[in-house]
């Protein structure tokens, strides 16, 4: 041991240096202690974040290339097919990054399968954390700041999306055009606001731009600052067994064995994207052409975040209604507009809804099996299953045909089946909750019954010792790192 | 107190490092195992460690290569599925190999921290509620009516520094949604700006077109649909509306905007494919299924002297979706 306090040479060069400036070795420590549970679902907030930095070394990338602007130019590019058309740069630099920039194609599908693993990954996160109980207090300002962060993926999707000014794209745009105009009294004025002027206009790609790559990303960036300090302000929250309890955390500390296996996640999430972009096309602009106002494809779907209201259009009825000397069109305004607003202000409300009907507004740290809470376990599956129906319901036009039968059976089908199967999945998921918990032993794994002979000849049945694996039967009891030591 | 703590932080490492070669053994251990002695068991653990860093060795080796097949791939031309393909294989290897020695050559614990409680003692609640009133409001407290004009700035700030992120982003509306390019007389022309002239499209036929002067003007595209050889009245009033069977209607769908752009000859259907309205041609493009709440607005067409399609007017209803101001017009 030298004057730094250090024995190993190298650390009292580097990091006393740092030591000195920033308190590092007592930091240091402290951080390298903190503890992660092991639970595979506590994976799915990494993959989202680990997305996201994809997201941004790809983007960044496309960036170099991409030019954000609706000029009609004449392409002359290396794609036959589109040679002599009227393209905007933005599709033609989008194209010629695809086609001409080595590397550029992996890199864009990357970019987009990406996106789409980001807002998966965020919602199958979020439903862990309803379904587990996690966003009772004291996190429910971090389930606020983690449905801020889903709404922001799924602009960003959204805005990313309709940056190649492709035909499918630009038709999503007139329909988010559509979509604002349909909001009551302020409607068009929005609209014509945030287009600067009538559809199409020549504002709104670069206004995407630079809303895409800068305004949501930086609001993004920071929220996931905040989401991860108040998780490592709060610590995690756990699943109960053997010596976890309210007042503690039970699991890996950060440093070394959580640092490499979630270095390993987000290297096998890199990796997963990567193979999305290397081997499964997605979004080729050069096929969909060039977005012109009168032209329109067929059987197109947005990507999957979206379809959701996508479906909604589709299945609401024309119930535009004409009163007090205004247009109302709620044909759109309920579906598009009402609904996703209802949605995230449910999800904003949920851990106060049910923090005040349920009477609960103690401090949680251990979650909850969702079997123990049949009702929210049923209300969430419930509201699940409509979306999953009205995610169907994006899909009419390519049912009819693959069915082989009319639009209007395939419409009647998710009109009817959107109301019935939310109560239906959401009945039989609190009787089978209420079932499990009633059963003794379910959901335990099985203990074998050995069966000895004895010399006698007589036989004897006896229960086997738990499975080495199983949780419960964990004969280790946690050895803590810092001992019990009464921190100020 | 540095030192008492440093010392506690020290025999904790060395009580976690030692941890991790006997929580591995103890969980072996935990198989029940007649017949078999303990140093059998300490031996098969020991060749199970052996073989997984066998594994770890070869999926980096694997991983190194591959990054090198990246490098060569994107060297003769960057083809994307082997570019993709060499990444996502050296990636995952590399991820296989960190993995393997994040789960069974590091300390796995279980171990255990204890939280902290997250609410302050009223006492830290007084000494907050000090500072914030007693030291800090009571300087306004007593110059209320300053308070009350620094509030007044402040917020008069707010609102006119927002003007121009409000009003400065785009025109008025207007009458900009209540009209189209077409004008009395105006000529049908295609995307092309060829004007169209009766005979150009057989019975059956469809074609999009445009006022004279704005071939592909997003508000005033039509579609031009020739159902019949004869005038066909869709509605009472428009008699005159279609000479020698051909009908305009606007090709903004009434519903989000989406161009009409599938038309079937044999039910005489025009339909959306971003939502699936379905429009009857003959009965004034009146909605049949879907969301559409309204038909597609009619143009009223004509022919001059020398055969060329012309319009009579220009739409006499806002065309696509509903708006707010519709109706006041």
């Amino acid at each position: 041991m030298n004057s730094t306090g250090y024995t190993n040479g190298k650390l009292a060069g580097s990091v006393d240096w740092m030591d000195q400036r920033l308190g590092l070795a007592r930091i240091g420590r402290k951080i390298m202690d903190k503890i992660f549970p092991d639970h595979w679902s506590f994976m799915l907030g990494e993959i989202a974040l680990y997305s996201f930095i994809v997201l941004v070394i790809t983007g960044v990338f496309l960036t170099l290339y991409y030019v954000p602007s609706s000029q009609q130019i004449i392409y002359h590019g290396s794609y036959l097919p589109l040679r002599g058309r009227r393209v905007s740069e933005a599709y033609a630099s989008t194209v010629n990054l695809s086609l001409n920039v080595r590397g550029g194609l992996l890199m864009r599908q990357m970019h987009h399968w990406a996106a789409d693993v980001f807002t998966a990954a965020i919602v199958i996160h979020l439903c862990r954390i309803f379904f587990t109980g996690a966003f009772r207090r004291p996190r429910e300002l971090n389930w606020i700041v983690g449905i801020i962060l889903l709404i922001l993926a799924i602009s960003n999707g959204f805005t990313g999306y309709s940056l190649p000014d492709d035909l499918i794209s630009g038709t999503g745009l007139r329909i988010m055009f559509s979509i604002i105009l349909s909001i009551p009294v302020i409607g068009t004025y929005l609209g014509f606001f945030i287009f600067g002027g009538n559809f199409p206009g020549k504002l709104i790609i670069p206004r995407l731009y630079i809303i895409h790559v800068f305004i949501i990303p930086i609001i993004i960036a920071g929220l996931l600052g905040m989401h991860l300090g108040l998780l490592i302000y709060h610590k995690h929250t756990q699943f109960s067994g053997k010596g976890r309890r309210e007042q503690n955390v039970v699991g890996s500390p950060l440093w070394p064995t959580f640092v490499a296996k979630t270095t390993g996640l987000f290297l096998m999430t890199f990796a997963f994207i990567a193979a999305l972009g290397a081997f499964i096309q997605i979004n080729p602009i050069w096929q969909f052409g060039p977005y012109q106002p009168y032209k329109i494809s067929y059987a197109v779907q947005p990507d999957w975040y979206m379809g959701w209201l996508d479906g909604a259009m589709r299945i609401m009825p024309s119930w535009e209604w004409t009163g007090f000397g205004h247009t109302w069109p709620l044909e759109v305004f309920i579906p598009a507009v009402a609904l996703p607003g209802l949605t995230f202000t449910l999800l904003f409300a949920w851990p106060f809804l049910e923090a005040h009907f349920g009477k609960d507004k103690a401090e949680h740290h251990l979650l909850d099996r969702p079997r123990d809470k049949p009702l929210r376990t049923a209300i969430g599956a419930g509201a699940l299953s409509f979306y999953v129906v009205l995610f169907g319901a994006s899909a009419t036009d390519v049912l009819a045909n693959f069915f082989q039968t009319s639009l209007n059976l395939v419409l009647w089908s998710f009109r009817i089946t959107v109301v019935i199967v939310p109560i239906a999945i959401a009945f039989l998921t609190y009787k089978i909750c209420k079932e499990l918990t009633e059963t003794p032993y379910s959901g335990q794994r099985k203990r074998a019954v050995v069966m000895v002979r004895s010399p006698q000849g007589g036989y004897n049945a006896y229960r086997a010792d738990p499975h080495p694996d199983t949780k419960a039967g964990q004969v280790a009891e946690p050895v803590p790192i810092e001992p019990e030591s009464t921190q100020a | 107190m540095d030192t008492k703590e440093n010392g506690e932080n020290i025999n904790a490492v060395s009580k976690a490092g030692n941890l991790s070669a006997g929580n591995n053994s103890h969980n072996l251990a935990n198989h029940t195992c007649e017949g078999c002695g303990r140093s059998d068991l300490a031996e098969q653990e020991r060749r199970r460690l052996r073989a997984l860093e066998v594994v770890a060795q070869l999926s980096v080796i694997g991983a190194l290569l591959c990054f090198i097949g990246v490098g060569v791939t994107y060297w003769v031309g960057g083809q994307n599925q082997f570019l993709g393909g060499f990444l996502a294989a050296g990636l995952a290897l590399l991820g296989i190999g960190v993995i393997v020695i994040g789960k069974y050559f590091m300390p796995q614990g279980p171990f255990v921290e204890q939280r902290h409680e997250i609410s302050s003692t009223v006492q830290q609640k007084q000494l907050f509620e000090e500072a914030l009133v007693e030291r800090g409001g009571s300087a306004f407290k007593r110059r209320k009516f300053l308070g009350v004009l620094m509030g007044a700035s402040a917020t008069m700030f707010g609102i006119t520094f927002a003007f121009p992120w409000i009003r400065s982003l785009g025109p008025l509306p207007g009458k900009t949604l209540f009209q189209t390019w077409w004008r009395p007389g105006s000529r049908v022309v295609t995307v092309h700006g060829r004007p169209v002239k009766v005979d150009d499209l057989e019975v059956g036929g469809i074609l999009t077109v445009f006022p004279e002067g704005h071939a592909g003007s997003s508000m005033s595209q039509t579609i031009l649909i020739r159902a019949a050889s004869l005038p066909i009245t869709t509605r009472k009033g428009r008699e005159t509306w279609s000479p020698h069977g051909y009908l305009g209607f606007s090709k903004i769908c009434t519903h989000a905007g989406c161009p009409v752009g599938l038309y079937e000859e044999q039910s005489q259907q025009l339909l959306c494919p971003c939502h699936q309205s379905i429009f009857d041609v003959l009965d004034g493009a009146v909605p049949v299924f879907g969301p559409a709440p309204r038909p597609l607005p009619q143009l009223p067409l004509g022919v001059d002297e020398e055969g060329y399609l012309r319009a009579r007017s220009d739409f006499l209803e806002p065309v696509g979706p509903g708006f707010w101001e519709r109706t006041t017009a």
